[in-house]
């Protein structure tokens, strides 16, 4: 760092940053030079994003109380409060969702309100604001901006019915057609597109670089960022833990850094039952169309009396397996129970099958936020199993609702999860994320399942909370020998208590890890960098 | 004073606190105007009796989650219709009624069968839908009025002899048959129709709680949830608006057999407005209602429209004032509930 501060386009100091008294970034420094392409990598919610909404002085992080530290543009300390001081000062962004006019054609979406204007016999009159589009001047920008990415496409088509590998293309041609700009952020560009697409995409990138154009490129597709950067910054739970030049990467390294060990196997079995090598559910090349969370053909074999964790980045598909199991979003593919088949895409067939599932949308799916916590923890193995009913008059026709039933049934589950609240009439809104997340324990505990699906069961909650649901499932699988699949996007939550963790990489299992492997090897699968790597190493 | 205004508020909610000031304050103001008080009391209990079903209809419909049932004039359709059949039929007094009741069971279940599958189409905008849906098929049986085979001459146009009549009398049918069904020396109140409703209630409230009744309010309270507990969605809004619709048009059998006339055509254009204003005052919303929202509205909203009309219009003897005041407050409260749909998150 002994080079003079002047060469740098931005500089970052010690940035600090909470989000109601969570600190999400704990004194991020890092510099870019012109023509300098920086890598930032990380895991979801390592601060990546936080980082970049900072430098571009998105309003979610002033609305939130703004942030600590310094930010150096071209040496000048700067303060960029909203995008548009960030725009002039010469930062572009290129989004990782298209911020795009599907209708508009290219040029126009490249020129958005910065169109080139000419006057005419109204305008001279009435004033400027008649001015009209000099249409022509502005499709020779827009063909020079496509031409310096090497895009050969024609200029006037409408954005609608572009490929995707496009739309970001014309992304970046509308970011370099702003004349000052000095510094490209580039949000997970390539996660939406194909390999073929990434290669170009990459190339355009190392050109802009040429070009004098400082690039601050996010991603987690590891082998992209040896590819292209010249220097490489880790981060993790919002800490910088390493930065190296480029000839001092590798992938391992990089994958190590990233995943780290954050919690310690502490809940480590006492005197569990050995596990059995008896298959108890199998899932045989499932598909499942859950938005965001595809599923692209898994095959998974859960052993009885196991904890298995279901692990990965987020939008590779983790969640939906879970969810297409139970039916909740459109599957397709077989799974056998104990070697019986499973109806897909019926959620009451795989409850009567001895399935249950807390999911992970807790306010959304799991509850009924204006109703007791007593009936909510009733409701399903009412309308499934016939639970908690009983016969109006001895007709046996007619089934009413068991009250008393029902809330001695919700007094033994309040007191053996030890949830807190006022009472087993309380409307679940007015719950604590935790005691919440117990409540969608007990309502599946309710159903006496062989095998417990949970999805994202610390999220929101608070971490002593988070301590005491992770517990609960322990001893569930200890003492009621339970099967457990948990699906988490932390990692160190899935190691804490899981017997075997399968890594779910574009919608496939990428791999089973056992919680003691080490983190170079969670790191490459979650990368989708593992089968690659090995195959490479066995040469 | 404070503390408690804001207890009232929390416990009650705006529509009922407001409208039970205001209703107080009326009852002041016609005490000094020297008006019969008895008088009024009694008249509102006759409308209290004749709407009361009309606002029980509401509550499967908010239940199982389509939210209030703007189109409940199909089902009012449906029981006028069986009501002209049972006139023709020449079937009078109690088990006239009785009759039409039955007669308009299976047509409302048909109607409120097809509506459902146009519900489950449109989930989100039931209440839009449904408001539309109502007022064209009011207008689709002005058409059906005229048209319809009825023979009798009490009940077709006297000069031509086609099409029913825009009133039609039932006096000599069964006029007030609930109304005075059980009467008391020297008490002059509709105890029958009273009965009547508290039965319809006791069987509403027993079907709430059947395994039925629940699944139907967990699919209106949380779709996804229910879903996710075994429950078809689709099947229980189905259920529920099947039951709005027949509660609708026992409703309006009600309402007519107290009213003493059957009012088609543009009659049951407005009709489900005020059974909706009536449970929203009763502190219902559109998402949540129970049996006590209905007796509590009813019992609010009929007394305020009865009692308001002859203390505003002696305070202010010129143009009907009265009906003013009505239309602002059915259609101010509806406007109320309809801004807090998404609840109070």
């Amino acid at each position: 760092m002994g080079e003079n501060k002047n060469t740098y386009i931005i500089e970052l100091r010690e940035i600090e940053k909470e989000y109601y008294g969570n600190k999400v970034l704990k004194g991020v420094s890092l510099a870019v030079k012109p023509g300098e392409i920086h890598a930032l990598v990380g895991e979801n919610g390592a601060g990546k994003s936080t980082l970049m909404n900072i430098i571009f002085g998105m309003p979610v992080i002033f609305s939130t109380g703004g942030f600590t530290g310094e930010i150096l543009f071209e040496g000048r300390p700067v303060e960029i409060k909203s995008p548009k001081d960030a725009m002039e000062l010469g930062i572009g962004m290129v989004h990782q969702e298209f911020m795009l006019l599907p209708g508009f054609t290219i040029t126009e979406n490249i020129k958005l309100n910065r169109e080139i204007l000419k006057d005419n016999v109204a305008s001279r009159i009435f004033g400027p604001k008649l001015k009209t589009l000099d249409v022509a001047a502005m499709r020779k920008d827009a063909k020079k901006a496509l031409n310096e990415l090497g895009m050969n496409v024609d200029e006037w088509l409408p954005v609608a019915g572009l490929p995707v590998g496009y739309m970001q293309f014309v992304e970046i041609a509308r970011e370099i057609d702003k004349k000052n700009v000095k510094l490209l952020i580039f949000d997970e560009p390539t996660a939406v597109l194909a390999e073929s697409e990434a290669e170009k995409l990459l190339d355009a990138m190392k050109m802009l670089a040429a070009k004098g154009i400082g690039i601050l490129f996010i991603t987690h597709r590891l082998n992209e960022v040896l590819a292209v950067a010249d220097n490489i910054t880790v981060l993790r739970d919002g800490e910088k833990v390493g930065s190296m030049r480029k000839e001092e990467a590798s992938v391992e390294k990089m994958a190590q850094m990233m995943v780290g060990r954050k919690i310690e196997r502490v809940e480590k079995s006492k005197g569990r039952v050995e596990k059995s090598s008896e298959v108890i559910l199998s899932i045989r090349n499932l598909y499942v169309d859950m938005p965001g969370e595809e599923v692209k053909g898994v095959n998974l074999d859960v052993y009885k009396g196991e904890i298995l964790g279901i692990g990965g980045l987020a939008g590779q598909g983790k969640i939906g397996i879970a969810n297409g199991i139970m039916g909740l979003y459109r599957a397709k593919g077989e799974v056998y129970k104990n070697g019986k088949k499973i109806e897909l895409n019926n959620p009451r067939k795989a409850m009567e099958n001895g399935l249950a599932f807390v999911s992970e949308d807790r306010r959304g799916v799991n509850l009924m936020l204006d109703e007791s916590i007593e009936l909510n923890i009733a409701i399903g193995a009412m309308q499934v199993k016939g639970m908690f009913l009983k016969p109006l008059l001895g007709l046996n026709w007619i089934k009413l609702l068991d009250e008393r039933k029902v809330r001695e049934n919700a007094l033994k589950y309040i007191k053996e999860l030890d949830i807190r609240c006022t009472g087993p009439t309380q409307k679940t809104r007015q719950l604590s994320g935790g005691n919440q997340q117990k409540v969608c324990i007990a309502k599946a505990l309710v159903l006496e399942p062989d095998i417990l699906f949970v999805s994202e069961p610390t999220r929101g909650i608070d971490i002593g909370a988070k301590k005491l649901v992770l517990d609960l499932l322990v001893k569930l699988n200890v003492e009621k020998g339970m099967t457990i699949v948990m699906t988490s996007s932390e990692l160190g939550e899935l190691r804490s208590i899981c017997d075997r963790i399968a890594i779910v990489y574009d919608g496939k299992i990428e791999g089973i890890l056992s919680p003691q492997d080490s983190d170079t090897d969670f790191g490459l699968m979650m990368a989708g960098e593992y089968k690659s790597h090995s195959k490479e190493e066995a040469l | 004073m404070k503390n408690l205004w804001q207890k009232l508020v929390d416990k009650y909610g705006y529509p009922k606190v407001f409208i039970t000031i205001l209703l107080i304050i009326l009852l002041i103001i016609a005490i000094i105007q020297k008006q019969s008080v008895y008088g009024l009391l009694k008249d509102s209990l006759v409308r209290i009796g004749m709407n009361s079903v009309l606002v029980l209809a509401m509550v499967p419909s908010i239940v199982s989650g389509t939210g209030l049932n703007f189109a409940l004039s199909i089902g009012i359709i449906c029981g006028l219709i069986a009501g002209c059949i049972t006139i023709e039929m020449n079937i009078v007094g109690l088990k006239g009624f009785l009759t039409a009741v039955l007669i308009s069971i299976p047509l409302s279940v048909m109607a409120g069968y097809l509506y459902s599958i146009l519900l489950n189409k449109v989930k989100g905008d039931e209440m839009t839908v449904g408001t539309y849906m109502g007022f064209s098929v009011v207008s689709l049986m002005c058409i059906g009025w005229l048209l319809l085979p009825f023979r009798n001459p009490e009940m077709v146009w006297a000069i031509g002899g086609r099409g029913l009549r825009t009133t039609i009398t039932l006096a000599n049918k069964y006029d007030k048959v609930l109304d005075r069904l059980i009467t008391l020396p020297n008490v002059d109140l509709p105890i029958g129709t009273f009965l009547f409703f508290a039965v319809c209630c006791f069987f509403i409230w027993l079907f709430l709680r059947s395994k039925t009744g629940i699944a139907m309010m967990a699919a209106g309270s949380n779709p996804r949830f229910a879903q996710a507990s075994g429950i078809n969605v689709d099947k229980y809004r189905t259920i529920g608006t099947i039951l709005s619709m027949v509660l609708g048009g026992i409703g309006i059998l009600v309402y007519a057999q107290s009213y003493g006339f059957f009012q088609l055509y543009t009659g049951p254009l407005m009709m489900p407005f005020a059974a909706i204003s009536a449970i929203l005052i009763g502190g219902a919303t559109a998402r949540k209602a129970s049996i006590s929202n209905v007796i509590a509205g009813v019992i609010l909203f009929q007394s305020l429209l009865t009692i308001s009309l002859p203390v505003i219009n002696r305070m202010m003897p010129e143009g009907n004032l009265s009906e003013v005041v009505r239309i602002i407050v059915s259609n101010g409260v509806i406007l109320y509930a309809l801004t807090r749909v998404g609840g109070n998150e």
